[in-house]
């Protein structure tokens, strides 16, 4: 965990409402893929937490979705300085990832499983991506993960692009030895069923400090209570209560 | 440069200034941001007899200069805290640590006070009857003079170190709150806990909190905190600590001038995890620029003027 200031070299829109940010500055906190950033703005009091997407020496990209006042004041910046606190959360495990990995994205749960592709290849090992989005305008990174050498198939819930479905419907046939998963809720617990294996399961939550102070953003889970901020927000499995 | 210097209830702090509790956990964590010996001392998460996981999220949510929480007292418990928490913290922090207590009854109140009363580390114990995140208890106790008396009462008969209690904003005399737990006994009176809000989700047209309602913290509360730290200087002898809403060195200066002997800082450690060390660093300019030798010498100041 680090406190450090990032200049914005880059933002731009690359889907219907989904941002791709990139900042320079010191990156040497950022440890895992899987860890978040959580970035002060101008005008708000909470920071606002967000996955990270590709650390590359200096330079730190971030995709985001405007969804309040806060997600589209930062899509209003184009250059400046961010205070950004940065190696937040715990990061997935690759030490787990088998010789054939399966990465399950939704939507904005796509972007940290882009790092995590990055990490796996450099690794040398064949990597599946099923990338989910409701319609084709929503559609991003498709390309920069094929860039990366990896199995990618998209499906759209319209059916407007891709496999018509939920990622879920694209698992037919997959062969795979674990899966790293990040996405809303429902598209978890889908996972979680359809499924054959073991996983990782990165969750989200309101957080107010992001960094296991405030113990906003708790959960309960097998192994008692867990702040997502800072004992996740990555979790196995058999870590996660299903039922709530 | 100035002296920072003050005495809390016969116990010296090498500063005033004080990580509020809820907003600091149990401190190890923050030792890996900066050394927090630096600090007055902290007061820890609050602690209650069982383990609680507290209310259900979301439990956060923002507002113009502040937040809103509804975290409802999670913690391990006070056997947890004393066999796990507190060893932790006995390898980064130094100092006697203010152990912040709750309850659901009195007779809650009267055993968690006196295990942690027991613990050598605890300089202080602060006992919130100001909770406004859970029912039945907390802010229950901080409402009505009588049972807030009869806490302070219970917690008394059991331990010898200096006893703090917090109090709630939420009241219609703070006056009247604070006189009655001094006539208990208590040593020092805090103030103020979270005013009691809430924010609704225009897409949702609900409740941001899953609790409904939390309380509200930040900045925005400053100067209703300041008001009745000033209102109960006034109305107790025994030394005052202020907070709410104390962000910078110069709130730290105010709060002081209002009648406070220390200051808690909240919600400012949760947007900048260095807040309360910055605070202390900034304090002698301000001291300098305000032409304050000695912080003890300004408490209550501005009610001699």
């Amino acid at each position: 965990m680090q406190e450090k200031v990032f200049e914005i070299t880059a933002n731009q829109e690359i889907a219907k409402d989904v941002w791709e940010i990139r900042l320079t500055g010191d990156t040497s906190g950022m440890e895992k893929p899987g860890q978040f950033v959580n970035i002060s703005l101008p005008g708000f009091f909470l920071r606002r937490p967000i996955s990270v997407c590709c650390v590359e020496g200096q330079e730190l990209t971030l995709i985001y979705k405007t969804v309040g006042k806060g997600t589209a004041c930062l899509s209003t910046l184009r250059t400046g300085k961010l205070d950004v606190l940065t190696g937040l959360g715990n990061g997935y495990n690759l030490e787990r990832a088998g010789d054939a990995p399966l990465l399950i994205g939704g939507g904005v749960g796509v972007p940290p499983l882009y790092e995590l592709a990055r990490q796996l290849k450099k690794r040398g090992l064949p990597v599946q991506v099923i990338l989910g989005f409701n319609s084709i305008s929503d559609v991003f990174y498709e390309e920069q993960f094929r860039a990366l050498g990896c199995d990618v198939t998209v499906t759209t819930a319209d059916g407007s692009y891709g496999v018509k479905g939920f990622v879920t419907d694209a698992l037919a046939g997959k062969q795979y030895s674990y899966y790293y998963t990040c996405g809303p809720m429902p598209m978890l617990k889908a996972v979680r069923k359809q499924c054959a294996g073991d996983g990782e399961f990165s969750l989200e939550e309101r957080m107010g400090c992001g960094f296991g102070a405030c113990m906003g953003c708790s959960c309960k889970t097998t192994e008692g209570n867990k702040r997502v901020c800072r004992e996740g927000p990555v979790f196995r499995k058999e870590e996660i209560l299903w039922e709530n | 440069m100035g002296k920072l210097n003050v005495n809390l209830c016969g116990i010296p702090l090498d500063n005033p200034v004080i990580p509020a509790s809820g907003t600091f956990g149990y401190g190890y964590e923050f030792a890996e941001w900066y050394d927090i010996n630096r600090l007055g001392t902290f007061s820890f998460k609050g602690t209650t007899r069982e383990p609680r996981f507290g209310n259900p999220t979301p439990r956060i949510a923002e507002c113009e200069s502040g937040m809103l929480n509804a975290v409802g007292l999670q913690n391990p418990g006070v056997r947890a805290v004393i066999e796990e928490e507190l060893p932790r913290l006995q390898a980064c922090f130094h100092k006697p640590v203010m152990a912040n207590i709750s309850g659901f009854s009195v007779e809650e109140y009267r055993e968690v006070a006196q295990a942690l009363s027991e613990c050598e580390q605890v300089g202080w114990l602060e006992v919130n009857i100001s909770c406004p995140n859970v029912h039945g208890g907390g802010m229950a106790f901080g409402t009505s003079p009588k049972a807030a008396g009869e806490v302070v009462r219970a917690v008394r008969a059991v331990t010898k170190k200096p006893l703090i209690v917090k109090l709630s904003p939420n009241v219609t005399s703070i006056q009247d709150m604070a006189k009655a737990c001094e006539a208990e006994g208590a040593d020092a009176i805090s103030l103020i806990n979270t005013l009691l809000g809430m924010r609704i989700d225009l897409k949702r047209k609900a409740p941001v909190l899953a609790n409904t309602m939390g309380g509200f913290s930040g900045p925005a509360v400053f100067p209703v905190a300041l008001r009745m730290v000033w209102q109960v200087y006034d109305a107790v002898k025994v030394p005052v600590i202020g907070m709410g809403g104390v962000s910078t060195a110069e709130d730290v200066v105010e709060m002081m001038l209002a009648g406070a002997t220390a200051v808690e800082v909240g919600a400012a450690n949760l947007v900048n995890p260095y807040a309360s060390l910055e605070i202390i660093e900034h304090l002698p300019e301000v001291m300098e620029r305000c032409g304050i030798e000695s912080l003890e010498d300004i408490i209550g100041g501005a009610h001699r003027t």
